[in-house]
């Protein structure tokens, strides 16, 4: 149990005191106090003048992580609910085929299925190969290394965490309800709406945030699919500790993603236990 | 008596109407999962093409597989990877089993909600921070001790895999039924004999699923290990993303597919494991 404390939060006390250090020359830290590892992650120093003025490109970052993750969600979201409604509405024995089906790709490896989105929409990938040979486009169209790419990649992968807790909630979605609501003169869309939506609300929340929070923190799937020019929070990080070499920066914007982590997390329990008292 | 109106619930039903279904609900589904296999299968396809170019299907042939397998840095992080995976999955099977019987099998205590969290906490906190607070921490041992060997990367895998070796033996342990402890008791068993003949016995395939999962996991992992690493410690995941800085070659499809194909035995016989009834 000491070796389990030790390992979860040891790490985490030392990214704080890293934060407050100064950046050493050749990576690593001087233990020498300092504020710039967190005033760095909004503003930068012109190295001219002096003056102080905003991280524009650690912002434009944020922007990306931010809005990129909100679009993933939405899509998972799309794809996620007809599917996980699909899967529980099944006769019981073909249900555990579907659901292994929907399963199996999310204990596969996240590279290999990176690797395949690549192979999908690289310039000689597929998609391009086919609209070529159909002469729907001259020349292949460019979808690697955009916003684009990030947001498709982030989508494929975790879509799986979408389906699972809609079709948990779905699965207990007491029909008698939806009958209820057509026997009283409702249209398909309205029972949707007004019966079944609220009632799988739980399911949609918890899907979101799983699929939020590791959308915010993806490494892999921007780095292959998005390449040097599309970075997300988590390459950010790596760049601080790579080639950056300003480690106190990294710790600051690790600590501001998790953060930002907790919040979405604490945000939910909230919503879970209000949506309890409600009934 | 009028015909019921075309809207009527009773109008509807007779139509065979029924509320489990929504209009374009099915279709959506089978689109998405079209697409989610759509992507793996060309990946597995075309790691049996013959030649180098992705755009053109050259005949099949098992190129890219003797490719990879004669070369030698791929051996080498393979082998890196299955020893890896072996001991980190085995050292948090253990521990994992030790937390799963503190946590069910003892009266309730305070801070057991803190255990919990502690426990999941790799569940939660993004991977990419995890894994910079162990490049942070492991940079500073390594300065301190100047050993750079595998235990770091050893340490750190058995960490993020506790959280999934301890989830199906949890739900084991929870769903066993406690009458034979309490029998073997009351016939005087020592505790550690009852421990040995009665609850490992039946816990066992929740063992067994929690060391797998913990092994597929441990032998997906790119970021935590990306950091970890010292120079010449690739392990298969790592080294296909460095090969991806370059042109993707063949080479890369035909170890995913490797990969993939080992990934989904393990998950297949671990789904067999905990759908089991007994």
């Amino acid at each position: 149990m000491v070796i389990i404390i030790l390992a979860a939060a040891g790490p985490l006390l030392v990214m704080v005191v890293y934060s407050f250090l100064t950046p050493g020359d050749y990576g690593n830290v001087k233990w020498q106090f300092s504020l710039d590892g967190w005033t760095s992650t909004l503003v930068q120093r012109d190295i001219f003048d002096d003056t102080l003025m905003w991280a524009d490109a650690n912002l434009s970052i944020f922007w990306r992580s931010f809005s990129l993750s909100m679009i993933t969600t939405v899509l998972t979201l799309i794809f996620g609910v007809p599917t996980a409604w699909f899967i529980a509405t099944q006769p019981p024995g073909k249900r555990e085929f579907w659901l292994f089906l929907m399963t199996v790709p999310f204990w596969t490896n996240l590279l290999v299925r990176t690797i395949a989105i690549q192979e999908l929409i690289r310039s000689e990938g597929v998609i391009n190969l086919i609209l070529l040979k159909l002469h729907i486009i001259d020349a292949p169209i460019q979808m690697m290394f955009t916003n684009f790419a990030i947001t498709f990649g982030m989508t494929y992968v975790f879509l799986p965490l979408m389906v699972l807790p809609i079709y948990a909630a779905v699965d207990k979605l007491d029909f008698r309800l939806v009958e209820a609501a057509h026997d009283l003169y409702a249209g398909r869309w309205t029972a949707f709406r007004r019966v079944i939506l609220p009632l799988i609300k739980p399911g949609i929340i918890a899907g979101s945030i799983l699929v939020f929070i590791p959308s915010l923190g993806a490494y892999v799937t921007p780095r292959v699919l998005g390449g040097g020019k599309n970075l997300m929070f988590g390459n950010l990080i790596d760049l601080q500790f790579g080639a950056g070499r300003n480690w106190p920066l990294g710790a600051a914007l690790s600590l501001m993603l998790m953060a930002a982590t907790i919040i979405a997390l604490m945000w939910y329990v909230r919503i879970t236990s209000k949506e309890q008292a409600d009934g | 008596m009028a015909e019921p109106s075309a809207t009527s619930p009773r109008a509807r039903r007779q139509r065979g109407y029924s509320v489990r279904t929504l209009p374009g609900f099915g279709l959506i589904a089978i689109l998405t999962f079209v697409t989610i296999y759509a992507p793996i299968m060309i990946l597995v396809t075309f790691s049996f093409n013959e030649g180098t170019s992705m755009a053109q299907w050259q005949g099949f042939s098992l190129h890219w597989y003797r490719e990879a397998a004669a070369n030698e840095i791929v051996k080498d992080a393979a082998l890196r990877s299955l020893i890896l995976a072996t001991i980190a999955a085995t050292i948090a099977t253990v521990v994992a089993t030790m937390a799963a019987l503190a946590t069910t099998r003892t009266r309730k205590f305070t801070g057991q909600t803190m255990i919990y969290t502690l426990i999941n906490q790799p569940l939660m906190v993004p991977e990419i921070v995890t894994a910079v607070a162990l490049l942070i921490v492991f940079a500073w041992i390594k300065v301190q001790t100047g050993y750079s060997g595998m235990i770091y990367l050893i340490a750190a895998h058995t960490a993020f895999c506790i959280p999934f070796a301890y989830l199906p033996i949890r739900a084991r342990l929870e769903t066993m039924d406690t009458s034979f402890e309490a029998a073997a008791k009351d016939l005087y068993a020592s505790r550690w004999m009852t421990f040995r003949r009665i609850t490992l016995p039946l816990m066992w395939p929740g063992i067994v699923a929690g060391l797998m999962l913990a092994f597929v996991i441990s032998l997906d992992d790119v970021v935590i290990t990306e950091f970890v690493k010292s120079a010449g410690q690739d392990t298969l995941p790592t080294y296909m993303l460095g090969q991806l800085r370059r042109t993707v070659t063949p080479e890369v499809n035909a170890i995913s597919t490797v990969i993939l194909i080992a990934g989904v035995i393990l998950v297949s016989l671990f789904f067999r494991l905990t759908n089991q009834q007994d």
